[in-house]
């Protein structure tokens, strides 16, 4: 329970299907603020106010749990570590990965409990080989199938997403309707652990400044230098400071940043375009997909579905997209969709372009 | 659970064993604090429902100096034992700094409830020079320390302020020999005393304490008011200003009915104490017999020697290695059964407590420990409830540590506090 509206309709959800119900409130912060302000950053102690007054009105028990330290390097040092390596991580995937869904669980499961249930917006049905498949929520705008992309079977046998029927503003109304007062608090977005939504400033601060050259993809010429590619991201436009506009007068797009040098390589729209993608470290919500998969793929959050060929060989994934894709930036999460239902998702290496423009 | 539930999904029957945190109230001050809600008259007022409210007021105030071996005029009431503290602690600093401005030290205990501590670092921020004292591994002062903190320049010293007794461990500070060693230099003394009465003997008068602080919840009174017991000629300044109630000492309307209550409540625990102490210390030792007979490596924190002159008679502090405190609270919250893990909170989660860490324990195992505390309503059944629960509990919650890995080293006697 975050103190958000979700969590909260979700906890009285699961209490009316009859579950024995606790309610959990993580402090993942090791510094957490009072207050919330806006919708930036999470789990403020006014927050967990907030989930305790939740609990409160649904009836249920309701705790802390202080998982800040397991947070921290699970999922805070690993954000670190990969922009430091030039690529663009998804903490939240990692978070459900290693903290919401297994640190959480395990405690959990060790203190009696049966399952974990959060507000997140995915569906779970039992399909007829017994296997339990995760698909898309009813509300498209709010799914969140693809952070909960790295969920394997038996985590997601262990899971309850009360949500993933309803429409956002149902939820709402239906959180009026039971007297949760949070009906009508913003929903937070962005990392909740940079909570002025300043990544880059977030970055240069942990990671100092790891300034470099920006050069051209094609001459190699320097066109400019900045402080700090910690913080760009692959198919960026925005923030490059570049003296002279590029000789066809387009604009121009981050390429590739190589972490060490600093360098960061740009060019003309059309060299994002990438369809051929590999990635490595598969997490499979049901069974390893043995002939290749004819499916969608989904290569960022609120991102949109390419249609793609999927072969897995091991631990690499390879992604053929059928129209070619902008923008892909290595350490992103590919999930892998067949139809509605969730294969699983890879953390991608590489991006590029093999059939000719 | 097949058990029948109330809100919040607990076991309709609890078995309540945090009297430390608060006691229910005692019938009696009910009853004397029901008699005058109805009654409309501000004590502060001339007319006669005023005078009616005043006589309430000063009766409870007689009855409550009485009770401690204190003058009635002594007793200054406030909203509760946090006021108290910050009335004493701050007033006390500034009266003592104002009248001579070499006085900016403050001598306290490593040990002391929140309410004095965050105070003395409110007043470090500010400019005063805050000595934390330490104690020995059974969580008492060490007299030698305060008497070289005091000696090193007795000049400088604005006052010195350590708890009666210990909220969480339990163990009684030695107040007379503290009171000795600042006396003898002029300094003044103040002392918490909000879980020593009716608990333990308090004799005002005898110890000569200068501020002692006591509060009606912990006694079996209402919530929301407190006293300050603060000797007639000691000059302090004051936190409310207003209408100059309680000598200018404390502002502010009195709350007769609640100090009606108050009043009742320490009558009753004060009168009944010897009886009281004897039984709960009774109920007390059997629960740690029987839970160590249960959980063999359970470890009992503060003093080993749990007579009633070293550690209050209610209160077993008992360490469970290999488990989290909070875990085993959780776990025993949905039996019914509720305590506490004695570590102030914020925002809810739970933190090593100060006291142990200030005792030698490490932060594993100040964080494995529970507090039970007996009070006036606790029954053989309840302590029977808890040792019929306790073993499979402690099992789970070892679980739970070693799953979320709670403490890196395995649960053994390295790990537990070494009482001496």
């Amino acid at each position: 329970m975050s103190g958000g509206v979700d969590s909260a309709v979700a906890a009285a959800r699961a209490a009316e299907m009859g579950y024995d119900v606790t309610g959990i409130h993580l402090a993942l912060s090791r510094n957490p603020k009072s207050y919330r302000t806006g919708s930036r950053g999470c789990c403020t102690i006014e927050d967990a106010g907030d989930a305790r007054r939740a609990a409160d009105v649904i009836g249920i028990p309701f705790y802390v749990w202080d998982m800040s330290d397991r947070f921290h390097e699970d999922v805070v040092e690993d954000f670190m570590s990969e922009y430091a390596e030039g690529r663009t991580p998804n903490p939240c995937l990692r978070c459900n990965e290693k903290i919401k869904f297994a640190a959480v669980l395990e405690r959990a499961v060790a203190l009696g409990f049966d399952a974990v249930a959060t507000g997140h917006y995915a569906q779970l049905v039992t399909g007829d080989d017994g296997l339990i498949q995760m698909h898309r929520a009813v509300d498209m705008g709010k799914d969140q199938s693809y952070v909960l992309g790295v969920l394997t079977q038996d985590q997601l046998g262990r899971s309850l997403f009360p949500l993933g029927d309803s429409r956002k503003e149902d939820v709402r109304r239906e959180a009026d309707r039971r007297g949760l007062s949070v009906a009508n608090k913003p929903d937070s977005h962005d990392i909740c652990f940079i909570s002025d939504g300043d990544t880059a400033g977030w970055l240069r601060e942990k990671l100092g400044v790891g300034s470099g050259e920006i050069v051209d993809h094609a001459t190699g010429d320097v066109l400019g230098t900045h402080e700090g590619s910690f913080g760009f991201t692959i198919g960026q436009r925005k923030g490059l400071r570049i003296g002279r506009p590029a000789e066809d007068g387009k604009p121009r797009y981050v390429l590739d940043i190589e972490p060490v040098s600093g360098t960061v390589t740009v060019g003309p729209r059309e060299e994002l375009t990438v369809d051929h993608i590999t990635a490595f470290r598969p997490r499979w919500c049901g069974t390893v997909p043995a002939e290749p998969l004819e499916g969608t793929v989904q290569l960022r959050a609120h991102g949109e579905e390419h249609r793609a060929t999927v072969t897995v060989r091991g631990e690499d994934v390879v992604i053929e997209l059928h129209d070619p894709a902008q923008g892909i930036a290595p350490g992103q999460a590919a999930v892998v969709y067949d139809g509605t239902r969730v294969v699983g998702s890879a953390t991608i290496t590489t991006a590029l372009r093999r059939q000719p423009a | 659970m097949n058990q029948p539930t109330t809100t919040n999904g607990a076991p309709a029957h609890r078995v309540y064993l945090d009297h430390a945190a608060t006691t229910p109230m005692r019938p009696e001050a009910v009853a004397a604090m029901t008699a005058q809600l109805s009654a409309a008259g501000n004590p502060s007022s001339l007319h006669a429902s005023g005078r009616a409210a005043r006589r309430v007021v000063e009766e409870s105030r007689e009855a409550i100096a009485r009770a401690i071996n204190a003058r009635p005029g002594e007793v200054v009431f406030t909203s509760g034992g946090t006021e108290s503290d910050n009335l004493a602690v701050k007033g006390l600093y500034w009266a003592r700094l104002e009248a001579d401005p070499r006085r900016t030290r403050i001598l306290s205990t490593t040990v002391e409830h929140h309410a004095v501590l965050d105070t003395l670092h409110w007043l470090e921020e500010r400019g005063a020079d805050v000595e934390l004292l330490p104690v020995n591994r059974c969580g008492r002062l060490r007299l030698e320390a305060l008497r070289e903190a005091v000696e090193r320049d007795p000049a400088s010293v604005a006052l010195v302020t350590v708890m009666w007794a210990n909220n969480e461990v339990g163990t009684v500070q030695p107040i007379r020999e503290v009171v000795e060693i600042a006396h003898a230099h002029g300094i003044p003394v103040h002392t918490d005393a909000v879980q020593a009465i009716g608990q333990v003997p308090v004799d005002f008068a005898a110890v000569d304490v200068d501020a002692l602080t006591l509060t009606a919840h912990k006694v079996g009174g209402p919530f929301g008011v407190g006293a300050l017991v603060l000797g007639r000629e000691i000059e302090l300044t004051p936190l409310l200003h207003g209408g100059g109630q309680e000598r200018d000492v404390r502002s502010g309307t009195l709350d007769a009915p609640a100090i009606a209550g108050f009043a009742a409540a320490v009558e009753l625990s004060v009168t009944r104490q010897p009886e009281h102490a004897a039984r709960v210390a009774a109920l007390r030792d059997d629960l740690l017999r029987r839970v160590s007979e249960q959980v063999p490596d359970a470890v009992l924190n503060g003093d080993k020697d749990c007579s009633v002159t070293n550690r209050l008679p209610g209160n077993a502090h008992i360490q469970f290695p290999g488990c989290e405190g909070d875990s085993l609270l959780m776990l025993l919250d949905a039996r019914g059964i509720e305590c506490s893990t004695g570590s102030a909170c914020s925002a809810g989660v739970p933190q090593a407590s100060h006291v142990l860490l200030a005792m030698g324990a490490d932060e594993v195992a100040a964080r494995s420990a529970l507090r039970f505390s007996l009070g006036h309503t606790t029954t053989q059944a309840d302590v029977d409830a808890l040792v019929e629960v306790i073993g499979p509990v402690v099992e789970r919650a070892r679980a739970a540590g070693i799953a979320s890995g709670f403490g890196i080293r395995p649960p053994g006697p390295a790990a537990a506090v070494k009482v001496g």
